[in-house]
């Protein structure tokens, strides 16, 4: 009987497990932001057009997905639609989460634009489309990209709810470990430890980041 | 509607009404600017000068009455008695012919000095890269910016950036130039060099200006006519050195000695 509280023996132990759910951890966040990003520049500019039969059903949405915990729609969505693939529905549940979010910060790098651009471009005639490409896209996407890496280790923090549909990520291998040998405190600690590993340096870059465009 | 000259004027207001909800800046303004010349529009903040400027360039909407460049209708129309948009089509087809220099330059800050200026030459006027290359590098020669063709604009100094813009809107070869407060945003010792840039160019071509300044000297030396306003309405209009030196309505008499000192 060992009654000390650290095992390093267990340590070690789990490690190569945790590195193999971190994989998983790591491409849900690539997969979930890179939807994120995209839907989430396409819900801004839906949300731009004059239309109201485009808007207010697309406001709803976004409400609703905002407003409901993760996971509660993951389970929903791996419920209802049975043939899709988990891993599928884990990535998109969690992108479409934060595509609502990445919207907002698209609406807001399209706002911070100032107006004189908008009125150079008026002036040299600019066509609306061009407008968008070669002046306001490039400044507004410029200004999302704190935001964007933000919402990245945000979502990477709260992939542990893949959890609740099965995918074994990183914190689920730790879990299991934990079941089958009784020792908690190591698993969770270096879960813990690892998402640090991450998390904080990428945070030092997003901060180095907003501190450059500001 | 014709000026003295007989030909059409470049610009014309008839009856133009411009409110910001309650606010009414222009009032049934009524004034037209032949080909070719130089006008200074002078008076207090608030009277509607830059606002013309604005209308001129669409960059706000009016609220009434019509605009015509080259007696062709630009912003609104009569439809029989129905007081119309000029749908946007046609708005770009005379717009190409108007530009505009900023208080606050404008510059697109993602491009380089040479791409503002090759912008609109190539995807508006649809001229060739190298044409529109061949014509910026004049113009940033006729500005004194050639040697900084290829730097990004925030290298660039306020005095800088303005010559810059000048050059990008003299690129789209406009027949009349607007320019709102061009040396407001300026330190008073790169005024001088902006103010000659734009004398040169008054000098050597036959753009129609219209210009927003409260630099009373260089008002004097290049407009033809100077339009005094107060609260949306022209109060005098006449050749400069009369403006200047003996105005005749009390608002202007007030005006001057205000800024003149």
């Amino acid at each position: 009987m060992n009654d000390s509280i650290w095992r390093w023996d267990r340590a070690w132990e789990v490690l190569p497990h945790l590195l193999e759910g971190l994989q998983i951890t790591v491409l849900a966040t690539v997969v979930g932001m890179a939807i994120a990003a995209v839907l989430g520049f396409f819900i801004a500019l839906a949300m731009r057009t004059p239309s109201r039969w485009l808007k207010a059903p697309l406001r709803l949405l976004v409400d609703f997905v905002r407003m409901t915990p993760i996971p509660v729609q993951l389970t929903f969505i791996w419920l209802a639609f049975p043939t899709i693939p988990t891993l599928a529905v884990g990535f998109s549940v969690l992108g479409v989460h934060y595509a609502t979010y990445m919207s907002e910060v698209y609406r807001a790098g399209i706002e911070a634009v100032p107006k004189g651009q908008w009125e150079a471009a008026t002036a040299l005639n600019m066509a609306p489309g061009r407008t968008w490409r070669a002046v306001i896209l490039p400044q507004a996407i410029r200004n999302t990209l704190p935001g964007l890496g933000n919402y990245a280790i945000s979502m990477f923090k709260e992939t542990p709810f893949l959890f609740v549909i099965g995918i074994v990520e990183m914190f689920t291998e730790a879990q299991s470990f934990g079941a089958n040998t009784f020792s908690y405190i190591e698993p969770i600690t270096m879960v813990g430890v690892l998402f640090l590993l991450i998390s904080y340096p990428t945070s030092l870059l997003v901060r180095r980041m907003e501190i450059r465009l500001a | 509607m014709t000026t003295s000259t007989g030909e059409t004027p470049a610009i014309e207001f008839r009856d133009v009404t411009k409110r910001f909800g309650d606010n009414v800046v222009l009032d049934g303004l009524n004034f037209s600017v032949p080909q070719g010349q130089r006008i200074t529009l002078i008076g207090p903040s608030g009277s509607g000068k830059t606002t013309i400027l604005r209308l001129l360039m669409t960059l706000e909407e009016l609220s009434g009455g019509l605009i015509l460049i080259d007696g062709d209708p630009y912003t609104h129309e009569y439809k029989g008695e129905k007081w119309v948009k000029v749908p946007e089509k046609r708005r770009r087809v005379v717009r190409n012919r108007v530009g505009m220099v900023f208080q606050q330059f404008n510059l697109f800050p993602n491009m380089s000095v040479l791409e503002n200026i090759i912008e609109s030459p190539v995807h508006v006027l649809g001229k060739s890269k190298d044409e529109a290359v061949a014509d910026a590098e004049r113009l940033l020669d006729k500005v004194g910016m050639s040697e900084k063709r290829d730097f990004n604009t925030n290298e660039l100094s306020g005095g800088q950036q303005q010559r810059v813009a000048i050059a990008r809107a003299l690129a789209m070869d406009p027949e009349i130039l607007l320019l709102d407060e061009v040396t407001s945003a300026l330190d008073p010792e790169i005024v001088a060099d902006v103010l000659g840039v734009l004398k040169e160019i008054a000098d050597t071509t036959d753009i129609t200006m219209l210009l927003v300044t409260h630099e009373m000297q260089f008002a004097r030396e290049v407009s033809d006519r100077v339009l005094m306003f107060d609260k949306g309405q022209i109060v005098e209009e006449t050749d400069p050195e009369t403006m200047f030196t003996n105005p005749s309505h009390p608002r202007t008499q007030e005006f001057l000695k205000a800024v003149l000192g």
